[in-house]
């Protein structure tokens, strides 16, 4: 294997375009060092682009956020004006493994493994993250739900690489929260899992809403049904019945070591009911 | 050896809390354990495993891993003898495979490389061609008469009908008429169980460093339970001389019972006798979890019979146990200790083992109790909640005591459990108020304990300090523990006195670090290795003296003179003895061997308040307290470590810890991700109350307390989550999918 | 495979050394330093065995790279002493019976010390949440949440 820390963007995708073999990128290390460890994979180019600028901000933007590809989980958790705007997304980066993998893995890393159980990806799928691609043809943007194909399988190309996420602003009554099933309280992956972001009038009535639930299909899943089903309303029992059942049609996940088809689907509905709750309580609805 | 008057003694020492010796090593990084030395020119071995949970190996090609460079060795189990021993033989098929693979992860190769990545290599180059036999994992399976043999030739002299070649032992305990006990019975109940197989889960895998010259003399560095019980497999499994074998224990990075066997200093071994170089071994968590002992998985069915006033009156267990690929002995400890905590009229149990295809199993943490009492738990609970019985009355009108005849056949003799169970009553944690979706559960634990053959050597050295000289890991503070029982029979201050672990060359036998056997065995060996050493000191201030060595007594660490003829000299300590021994008759020590009996059987109760999530089947654990009759409690701190430890083992095992095997016969979850032991977020305090009720076989009344405590929290936290759940679980592990189905039907 | 040379700084001490490409930290540390205070447990980030403090943030050294730690500052628990005087959180461990087989205990005082200078008055369940990487089979993990909070009070206190 081969280690480089290209001098620039143009470089890197330079470097990954014409590598032949199997090349791998490292920002935090905490997915593609345990597929090593294994002999899952065995790169012959290791590519780290931490070193690059704009990898480690937090940038202001446009009202929302930019976060560079190799900002820490722990980071985003630092990071006190993230977390009040988009308090789901970070709670999802901040459940990905123990205290040392916080310090080192990132959102995007946490993307590009493309896990449907990965924790940070179905709350950057309800706030309509937006993923800046680099690649040997230049820039482009990608919604986030777009990034993952298939367990293990991004759209990205050859030479492609994410160099940051934008999360968009926020109006005033708008929160989000991600919950996530594990047998322990610490150092699962998710069973199932589900995000939801809202935004409320002044009366506390929901005017829109994204859901999505992980690890319940082969990819993190934007719900469109489920989160009709509770805009217009406050949360009612009716509301949260229709969340459930949209909720519970979306899934179609495998039975396997860590649950079986039943359970991640009646899961997706408790934590999808209770994530909406959250949101809505921390948009300043009252129940 | 038996217990000193009591009345006679207060201790000074031992009781206290005194800080551990290897306490400075392990807080910097400087304890050196199994995978921490060197040695010069050192090689690095690896092994390759099967794929297969059943093969027949057709061939195996070395010969493009041996031409790689780098390349110093290569082994398969033609290497290794296979010695006339049927127990060291299966240690040599274990530790490389002959014609068959009988798991997933089963050795069948090993290389010695310049370096680790080298050896990785190498074995991927190793061509072995298998022919893929039926496998069966699943112990009911295994045991159906159409089931795949998973060895031949192992099986029980007479199969009865109905049952297959994989059974390989039948075992019945009991006493009284059954039949007529349960026509007693107002309320029968009988259920059926099952418990998965579980791993110790040492956080240090196993590692060993090991020399072996074309001479046959050898040494070995491992973190092993039993540096002799090495010694015997490896010259056993080589066809060496044990004189000519030294084995060196490191720290051992945890055990439970999972290091009480061998499986890579053989291979090793045969590494360096073909490459003439030392080789280092280090097994990886993945091989830890596929290829070394867990424990036994379990199917059980308990019957037992209650009048409406809580009498038991009679009692039936059928156990099924599979301690994977061989023949197995841990069935008789787990049928046993089954209804142990009871004294019964008539109570019969049954045991079977069955070979599967898996990993042979190796002892954990009292082998074969957890799971038997579990069962007979559950069924006692179940009846305490069906006649409207308070389950700690119940057990205390049922509770064995002095004098009980036990179910496994001995007359017991000084026990604790009805004092643990009557602190279990007082305590405040019993009554206290529980919410919604909570239960509150309790379960007996049982213990035999062990004493077993053991060499002390105790050298007074000439500053006045002690050095004591085990044979014994230390595995759970035990070298302090001994200072301790050293100085306090000396009469000596904990801080004169150095405990170390011989090597086999330094010291006689000694059976391994199990049974919880060192502190009431080694304990006991040195308090008597003291006393010589005592009575020597005392010979020579009688000689100082000139007075009759009878005429002199050992009293707070010095010679006293004592009786009408003996004048009135001054006394003198052990340092002032020990600065003139050349003087008098040269150095002074002590030592003493034993095969020790009267270990002392031992009780426990736990007591667990849970918390189930209705709508995930998720459980937690609310609050936890644990019983224990410790006999004499050497250092409180460690044996209260012991009774957590163990309980959290336990809490694992109850709730998530399992090994799950594919339709493919594979194992799914080879590590710590998906084979979840407990962390520190899942738990609450674990409190503590350590009853002391003196063992008679020990001289200060200490009885083994490290294995008893994984025993209760199965049951008491099945019945917990049974009466939160309002749902009677028959499973372990109540992992939340189970749960949640048993729940919602 | 060629060797890649590096210059880090390990517990204050400059240092260089040549690793493979793919070697991890663990590995450099264990094999080529002769800093065998960390632990592999897993290999895999599943356990906190390994932990060391790069760049001030507590890892988990089997999931570095030794070629990420060019230009960087690497704390060990051989680095935690000032020479004969124990940490706090060391002599406490000791004094508390926080430790029984101690394979574990290395990883859990690196990560302890990191959460103390995050936050130096825990509660318990931050503690418990904060070590949840480290496993320990041995204890139950009382004593060690117990012992945690003494030294956090006695550092507090000092």
């Amino acid at each position: 294997m081969r280690y480089v820390k290209p001098e620039s963007y143009e470089a890197a995708s330079a470097l990954l375009a014409a590598e032949d073999g199997i090349a791998r990128i490292l920002t935090g290390g905490t997915d593609v060092l345990v597929m090593l460890k294994a002999e899952m994979v065995e790169p012959d180019l290791m590519v780290d682009l931490k070193h690059l600028p704009g990898m480690h901000d937090i940038a202001a933007e446009d009202g929302g956020f930019r976060i560079g590809a190799a900002v820490s989980s722990a980071e985003l958790g630092e990071h006190a004006a993230l977390k009040a705007m988009w308090p789901g997304v970070v709670e999802g980066a901040e459940l990905i493994g123990s205290t040392q993998v916080q310090n080192r893995a990132t959102i995007v890393g946490n993307l590009c493994t493309a896990s449907p159980a990965a924790d940070s990806v179905p709350g950057l799928v309800t706030a309509n993250a937006v993923a800046r691609l680099h690649g040997p043809h230049g820039t482009r943007d990608v919604p986030v739900v777009e990034i993952p194909v298939s367990p293990g399988k991004t759209m990205l190309a050859k030479g492609e690489f994410i160099t940051s996420i934008y999360l968009p602003a926020r109006p005033v009554g708008a929160s989000d929260a991600y919950l996530r099933f594990i047998p322990r309280t610490e150092m699962d992956i998710a069973v199932s899992s589900a995000a939801v972001s809202l935004e409320l009038d002044a009366g506390g009535t929901i005017t829109a809403a994204r859901v999505a639930i992980g690890a319940v299909a082969p990819t993190v899943r934007l719900v469109a049904d489920a989160g009709a089903a509770i805009v217009g309303t406050k949360l009612d029992d009716d509301a949260i019945a229709a969340l459930i059942a949209a909720t519970e049609a979306a899934c179609s996940p495998i039975t396997d070591k860590r649950g079986t088809i039943e359970f991640r689907t009646k899961t997706a509905g408790v934590l999808a009911k209770r994530a909406a709750h959250i949101a809505y309580s921390r948009a300043g609805g009252k129940t | 050896m038996a217990l000193d008057d009591q009345a006679k003694r207060t201790f000074k020492v031992v009781g206290t809390r005194v800080g551990r010796p290897d306490g400075i090593d392990k807080v910097t990084g400087k304890a050196a354990y199994g995978a921490d030395i060197t040695a010069p020119g050192m090689l690095h071995g690896r092994i390759l495993r099967s794929p297969h949970a059943h093969a027949r190996i057709k061939s195996i090609d070395v010969s493009e891993a041996a031409k790689l460079a780098g390349v110093k060795a290569v082994v398969t189990g033609a290497d290794l003898a296979i010695p006339d021993d049927e127990g060291f033989a299966d240690i040599a098929i274990n530790c490389l495979a002959r014609d068959k693979v009988f798991y997933d992860g089963h050795a069948v190769a090993a290389v010695a490389a310049t370096s680790k990545s080298i050896a990785k290599q190498a074995i991927r180059l190793i061509k072995v061609d298998y022919e893929i036999l039926p496998h069966v994992t699943d112990v009911d399976a295994a045991m159906k008469p159409d089931a795949p043999a998973v060895q031949e030739g192992r099986a029980l002299e007479n199969v009865p009908a109905g049952m297959s070649q994989n059974v390989t032992t039948r075992c019945a305990f009991g006493h009284g008429d059954v039949d007529a006990g349960f026509a007693k019975a107002d309320k029968i109940i009988e259920r059926s169980f099952k418990t998965a197989a579980t791993h110790q889960g040492y956080i240090e895998p196993q590692a060993c460093l090991a020399t072996l010259g074309s001479d046959g003399r050898g040494e070995v560095w491992c973190c092993t339970q039993g540096q002799y019980m090495v010694r015997a497999n490896c010259a056993a499994v080589l066809g060496i001389e044990e004189s000519q074998l030294r084995v060196i224990s490191s720290e051992i990075g945890g055990g439970f019972g999972g290091k009480t066997s061998t499986f890579i200093e053989p291979v090793a071994l045969a590494l360096s006798r073909k490459s003439g170089k030392p080789v280092k071994m280090v097994m990886t968590r993945d091989e830890v979890l596929r290829a070394t002992g867990p424990t036994i998985s379990a199917s059980m069915d308990i019957k037992i019979g209650m009048t409406n006033d809580g009498r038991i009156t009679a009692a039936r267990g059928e156990l099924r146990y599979s301690g994977g690929a061989y023949p197995n002995e841990t069935i008789e400890m787990g049928a046993q200790a089954a209804f142990a905590a009871y004294d019964l009229e008539a109570v019969e149990t049954v045991g079977w083992n069955v070979m599967t295809n898996r990993p042979k199993e190796i002892p954990y943490r009292a082998p074969g109790a957890p799971t038997s009492i579990y069962a007979v738990e559950s069924v006692v609970d179940e009846l305490c909640q069906e006649l409207g019985l308070d389950p700690l009355d119940v057990r205390l009108l049922n509770a064995a005591r002095k004098g009980t005849l036990s179910a496994y056949g001995p007359t017991f003799n000084e026990i604790g459990l009805v004092a643990t169970l009557e602190a279990a009553k007082a305590h405040p944690h019993y009554t206290a108020p529980l919410g919604p979706n909570q239960g509150r559960g309790l379960s007996c634990g049982f213990w035999f304990n062990f004493g077993g053959n053991t060499c002390v050597s105790l050298n007074i050295n000439d500053d006045g300090t002690v050095g004591v000289v085990e044979g014994n890991p230390d595995i759970g503070g035990s070298r302090a523990s001994i200072s301790m029982m050293a100085a306090e029979e000396l009469g000596v201050p904990y801080e004169k006195v150095r405990t170390v672990i011989a090597d086999t060359s330094a010291l006689g036998f000694n059976d391994i670090t199990d049974g919880s056997r060192v502190t009431f065995a080694v304990g006991l060996a040195t308090i008597e290795a003291a006393r010589a050493a005592i009575r020597e000191m005392c010979r020579r201030a009688a000689k100082i003296w000139g007075i009759d060595e009878d005429a002199v007594l050992w009293e707070d660490g010095a010679a006293v003179p004592a009786g009408p003829n003996a004048g009135t000299h001054p006394p003198m300590t052990l340092a002032e003895i020990a600065a003139v021994a050349g003087n008098t008759g040269g150095p002074i020590a002590g030592h003493h061997e034993v095969n020790a009996d009267g270990a002392g059987v031992s009780f426990g109760v736990h007591l667990v308040d849970t918390e189930v999530d209705p709508e995930t089947g998720a459980t937690k654990i609310l609050r936890y307290t644990v019983f224990q009759d410790a006999g004499k409690a050497v250092h409180p701190d460690y044996v209260e470590g012991q009774m957590q430890g163990g309980a959290v083992q336990g809490i694992g095992w109850a709730l998530n810890e399992e090994y799950i095997y594919g339709e493919d016969g594979r194992l799914q979850n080879a590590g710590f991700l998906d084979y979840r032991i407990p962390v520190a977020s899942d738990l609450p305090e674990i409190e503590t109350v350590i009853l002391e009720i003196p063992n008679p076989g020990h001289p200060y009344g200490v009885r083994g307390v490290g294995e008893t405590p994984i025993v209760p929290p199965l049951a008491a936290i099945s019945n917990a989550v049974s009466r939160a759940a309002g749902v009677r679980m028959c499973e372990l592990p109540m992992s939340p999918p189970r749960l949640l189905k048993a729940m919602t039907g | 495979m060629k060797m890649i040379p590096v210059e880090t700084t390990i517990n204050g001490d400059q240092t260089e050394f040549l690793c493979n490409a793919d070697e991890s930290l663990l590995d450099v540390l264990r094999d080529r330093l002769g800093l065998t205070g960390a632990k592999e447990g897993c290999g895999t980030g599943d356990c906190g065995a390994c932990s060391v403090m790069l760049n001030g943030r507590v890892v988990c050294s089997c999931l570095v790279l030794g070629v990420e730690t060019q230009g960087a500052e690497v704390e060990t628990i051989e680095g935690m002493a000032d020479g004969e005087t124990l940490h706090p959180l060391q002599r406490v461990f000791i004094e508390e019976a926080a430790l029984q087989c101690g394979i574990c205990t290395p990883g859990i005082l690196i990560a302890a010390k990191s959460l103390l200078a995050k936050n130096p008055d825990p509660t318990d369940t931050e503690v418990r949440y904060w070590l949840a990487g480290n496993l320990c089979r041995c204890t139950g993990y009382d004593k060690i949440i117990k012992a945690v909070q003494k030294a956090a009070a006695e550092m507090r206190a000092a």
